[in-house]
């Protein structure tokens, strides 16, 4: 038992080690990578144009869900004055980072890893490799910038329409005076909830693209599956690894922030 | 037969690689020539494309020199490393082609990734790789969008297209109808004759192979067990020469005994 303990320990460091490898070479690589601006712009498209509209839906339904809880559990106190502090201080500090991200995660990570996987099956990254082209830098390296540009901007537009959707479900459906609402809400805003937010969304952007294009990439390791079904395992674990990773850098970030 | 060092292009010797405890390579020995086509003929498994991969540094060999020029691959740096693989080029046998980029993209790949050539000059020369290659047509297309055919050639003109001097065709006709397999063959000696490249082939099409050819070695069981002209490989006594190169007799034998009702001996080895 202590043998098959130790061999599990082992496999999970090797497992990390290898992991952070990855991310410093493919960050290393694109400081060598040639026409790398157009393959991030390219990369942005995909992580952020395409994942607009499942942000918006997502923010503006968090948003109107926690107008309604926040002003009947405000209500019993008589606080409905502070229903834009609450909603304002849960989305920029908690829910707006960790929701885009998971939302980021299901639509451009999951799409990144089976990308690379069938890739990978299709020896389209091995060729790349015998033409002399990094396949880090060009095939991860414009993912991980454009998610440290999308994630953030992402989070920020959540925020900004979850907002909208408190308002709308506060002022419009329940009755709390517009201004109060909007004027709780500057009040209770400071610059370092903000920061925080931004350094969340930074950190699960590069956290969780990273992820996916590491499963993704070494799709053909899968023991279990070839071919359709590794991609499909590898897939799975990026989502299912990128959605623990951001929950568990959550945890982390906030205790070190509150 | 001996050839002038300076004539060979490639020199391989003693090239080993085992995946566990299954040895594919047991120690390979090959030359080829500058300006030649050198086809690896062998039966499927028997490691041939584990050989050219190895040979591409897709895959690290255990052991054995591989001289590209005259100079030793595993003892060069990474600069020497690189200019190696500017040197060549790979055609894979599922094309490898990126669905997502059209057949001038595509083409244009490898120029953007390794060149310092403005954004004119690189259309420029991938237009002319997809003229030379009469599927110019298709430039705005994607691979999908192409017959399986204009794929390959595709494929051809992205590994041409940064004017390599060795191409390693890895079972070029793979899954394809006679046809096909002739067309494929046709292109290769075509444009090596126009461009002037090296060809190493690996592939199990015998016929194909001898008439497009100019040098012919043998695969099995991890080693070279034939290495000549196509005339000189038709001529051979080998026993494993002949137990390939008739293959197609054998298969009338076997036939002829399944019609007779008799049971049919197979000569067939296992290699790997």
């Amino acid at each position: 038992m202590l043998k098959s303990l130790g061999r599990e320990t082992l496999g999970i460091l090797f497992g990390l080690g290898d992991f952070a490898l990855f991310i410093a070479q493919s960050l290393r690589s694109a400081l060598k990578a040639r026409r790398l601006g157009r393959r991030v712009v390219r990369a942005v498209y995909e992580q952020g144009a395409r994942c607009l509209p499942v942000i918006l839906i997502v923010g503006a339904f968090t948003g109107l869900v926690l107008g309604l809880q926040g002003y009947y559990v405000l209500n019993r106190f008589g606080s409905q004055s502070l229903l834009g502090a609450l909603i304002s201080l849960s989305l920029i500090r908690e829910m707006a980072p960790v929701l885009a991200a998971l939302m980021l995660v299901g639509q451009a990570g999951s799409a990144l890893a089976a990308e690379l996987g069938i890739q990978r099956n299709s020896e389209q990254i091995v060729a790349l490799e015998t033409m002399g082209v990094s396949s880090h830098g060009y095939l991860v390296a414009p993912r991980l910038i454009a998610a440290l540009l999308v994630f953030p901007l992402q989070t920020a537009l959540f925020v900004a329409i979850g907002l909208w959707g408190g308002s709308l479900s506060g002022s419009l459906l329940l009755g709390v005076e517009s201004g109060v609402y909007w004027s709780s809400v500057e009040r209770a805003v400071e610059s370092a909830d903000v920061r925080e937010c931004f350094m969340k969304a930074a950190v699960f952007g590069l956290l969780t693209i990273s992820i996916c294009a590491y499963q993704g990439f070494h799709a053909d390791r899968c023991k279990s599956a070839t071919g359709a079904a590794a991609v499909s395992a590898a897939t799975t674990r990026a989502v299912v690894q990128s959605s623990i990773a951001v929950l568990v850098a959550d945890y982390v970030i906030t205790s070190f922030l509150v | 037969m001996s050839a002038d060092p300076r004539d060979l292009l490639l020199q391989v010797e003693g090239l080993h690689k085992r995946f566990g405890d299954h040895v594919v390579l047991a120690g390979v020995g090959l030359a080829v020539r500058r300006a030649s086509v050198c086809t690896v003929l062998g039966p499927s498994g028997a490691g041939k494309s584990v050989f050219l991969k190895c040979l591409a540094e897709v895959l690290r060999p255990d052991a054995g020199e591989i001289r590209f020029d005259g100079r030793l691959l595993s003892a060069a740096g990474p600069a020497a490393r690189a200019e190696f693989r500017r040197r060549c080029s790979f055609l894979f046998q599922g094309n490898a082609l990126f669905d997502s980029l059209t057949a001038l993209e595509n083409v244009a790949l490898p120029l953007e990734q390794t060149t310092d050539l403005t954004d004119a000059k690189i259309r420029e020369r991938s237009l002319e790789a997809l003229r030379q290659l009469e599927i110019d047509d298709c430039r705005g297309r994607y691979p999908s969008q192409l017959s399986g055919g204009m794929q390959k050639r595709l494929a051809l003109a992205r590994a041409l297209v940064t004017r390599p001097e060795l191409v390693f065709f890895d079972e070029p006709t793979a899954g394809l109808d006679p046809l096909r397999r002739n067309a494929v063959f046709a292109m290769i000696a075509k444009y090596q004759r126009q461009f002037g490249f090296t060809a190493l082939v690996v592939t199990h099409d015998v016929v194909e192979a001898l008439l497009a050819s100019d040098r012919v070695a043998l695969l099995d069981r991890g080693r070279i067990c034939f290495e000549g002209t196509p005339t000189e490989f038709s001529a051979s006594t080998h026993p494993v020469v002949c137990g390939f190169r008739d293959s197609a007799g054998a298969l009338g034998s076997s036939l002829a005994a399944i019609r007779r009702g008799e049971s049919i001996q197979s000569n067939e080895h296992e290699t790997t």
